[in-house]
């Protein structure tokens, strides 16, 4: 069965989409990145999608359920490098991806995870300090 | 008078004559020199509905064309199952509705994708979808 | 079957070119040089299809015709001649060979049927003529269409990771289609993280425009940038609220210059004045 890498850098996880997704691939994806999630405790997952020339509802779906499912798992999930083809397109089908945070290329994701980490480490921070 | 210039015929019956497919409707589009957006516009609505055939029809046939009307290039992709057909055609014509688990975009987000959209459905009989998009629409 | 007579029009073929530039010129469709040559090229082809092909008007030699006739009326439509004056360019051939039929033939019957089928033949260059002309025609229209969209659409890098597009005119459909596509690839050619789309051009916003800058909005976030528009006039303000259109969850602002100092702040960047 064919199946999507997926490479850990330390805390993240990074996916690089290479070729168009069917729909069992990209379900496969889904349950596959979770494990991973859990197994290594990951605290951000970075999908790259700039070598996919399509998604439909289905994958949209998918990229939505990653990217709420993580965040269950207190884990921060960013898309990155979407073709202005493929966004327009979702637009005009009339998903707009809620819950997924995108970014414009891989450097940018990266920055975005790491800001949301440092973030989400300060506001623990506050609490901590109001609850001495 | 929109007519058929090239045509040619695609069994569908599982999840990877998807991908094939798509490529092929891709072709049709990059051969009349169809703008990217197009493309990606026309093979989005191609594995819309393609799912559909395999979900709800139990596979079937597809039918892919490049047709001219005057001075216009398009391709026109005709979905032909022998499924259980839709009972409510109106209803599944409306936004946010979906029998399947899926987001019930489906019709309604295919047709905003392409120029022309047709859906003959015949309860028993089966169904059939065709769309066409234009090079420069 | 081929009458002879017109077949004979050969041997006269300098004076008929002769009586049809003279017509020409004396209703003015004609703008000379280039003209001559196309006219003499015609003729020669034409008269050489005529001795020929026997009457058999779906020739090789017929076909060579057609083809420079399609490209004399094509260029003629380029040229900008009138529609009259391209009509004109076949009736005076016609009359020309008419004229120079009546002179070397002097029965009535033999004159009738030559005339009958110059006339058939004529007419259906015509055709072919104003199909051709109106295609040249077509062509330059859709060529202007072209740089319009692509004039009316310009991307403009106002700060590093900052592009603003400013919309002049109607935006319809297709028009929207364009400023995203472009839009869009310029947030990916240039990294920008914020697009402006300022509309202070455009001169009315119903429900379907903001339909349009909407979905412009959505796609932008898609991508992973930010979108500001900005040019809101008060009209557009009242419009807006009157027709009920919600444009909650899209940051808008009154001028180009806010929109920057937005964009500025969420870049965290700050401009001071020299001392």
């Amino acid at each position: 069965m064919e199946r999507i890498p997926i490479l850990k850098m330390g805390d993240f996880l990074l996916v690089t989409i290479q070729v168009d997704l069917y729909d069992q691939l990209a379900e496969n994806l889904e349950s596959d990145l979770i494990n991973t999630i859990n197994k290594h405790n990951s605290k951000g997952v970075l999908i790259d999608i700039s070598a996919v020339s399509i998604i439909d509802s289905f994958m949209g779906r998918i990229l939505g359920n990653i990217a709420v499912m993580s965040k269950i798992m207190d884990a921060q999930t960013v898309v990155v490098g979407m073709q202005p083809a493929v966004a327009i397109t979702l637009v005009e089908l009339g998903l707009s991806l809620n819950g997924v945070i995108s970014a414009l290329n891989v450097e940018k994701g990266m920055d975005l995870l790491r800001a949301k980490m440092y973030n989400g480490d300060k506001e623990e921070q506050t609490y901590d300090d109001s609850n001495q | 008078m929109t007519t058929a210039t090239n045509k040619e015929e695609l069994f569908i019956v599982k999840e990877q004559d998807v991908v094939p497919l798509r490529n092929r409707v891709k072709e049709y589009g990059v051969k009349i020199g169809m703008s990217i957006l197009n493309q990606t516009k026309l093979i989005t609505a191609t594995s819309e509905l393609v799912r559909n055939l395999l979900k709800y029809g139990g596979g079937g046939r597809v039918i892919i064309e490049s047709v001219t009307n005057g001075r216009d290039l398009g391709v026109r992709v005709i979905f032909i199952d022998k499924g259980p057909g839709i009972k409510d055609i109106n209803l599944a014509m409306q936004d946010g509705y979906s029998t399947g688990k899926s987001l019930g975009l489906g019709l309604p987000g295919t047709k905003r994708l392409v120029n022309e959209f047709d859906i003959q459905t015949e309860l028993g009989n089966g169904t059939t979808v065709t769309i066409i998009k234009w090079k420069n629409g | 079957m081929q009458n002879n007579l017109l077949a004979s029009l050969k041997e006269h073929q300098n004076k008929l070119l002769t009586t049809w530039s003279q017509l020409l010129q004396a209703n003015g469709s004609t703008d000379g040089v280039t003209e001559e040559e196309e006219s003499k090229e015609f003729a020669a082809l034409l008269l050489d299809a005529l001795q020929h092909s026997n009457g058999n008007t779906d020739s090789d030699e017929f076909e060579k015709v057609y083809d420079l006739l399609i490209g004399i009326s094509s260029s003629r439509g380029r040229r900008g001649f009138s529609p009259r004056e391209n009509a004109q360019y076949l009736i005076a051939f016609k009359e020309a060979a008419s004229s120079i039929l009546s002179e070397i033939e002097s029965d009535p019957v033999k004159l009738y049927s030559a005339n009958l089928e110059l006339s058939t033949l004529l007419n259906n260059m015509t055709i072919l003529t104003f199909e051709s002309y109106m295609k040249g025609r077509e062509d330059v229209i859709s060529r202007q269409i072209d740089e319009i969209s692509e004039i009316s659409t310009p991307v403009i890098r106002v700060w590093d990771g900052v592009v603003a597009l400013p919309i002049i005119g109607t935006l319809d459909s297709s028009r929207t289609q364009v400023v995203m596509e472009n839009l869009l690839q310029q947030i990916v050619d240039t990294g920008s993280s914020i697009a402006i789309l300022d509309i202070s051009g455009v001169p009315a916003v119903d429900s379907l425009v903001a339909q349009h800058l909407i979905k412009t909005v959505s796609a932008t976030r898609l991508m992973g940038a930010e979108c500001i528009i900005s040019g809101i006039r008060p009209e557009i303000a009242q419009t807006v609220v009157h027709l009920g259109i919600d444009l909650t969850g899209i940051i808008t602002k009154a001028s180009l210059a806010s929109a920057l100092q937005t964009a500025f702040d969420m870049l965290q960047l700050t401009v001071v004045k020299r001392k």
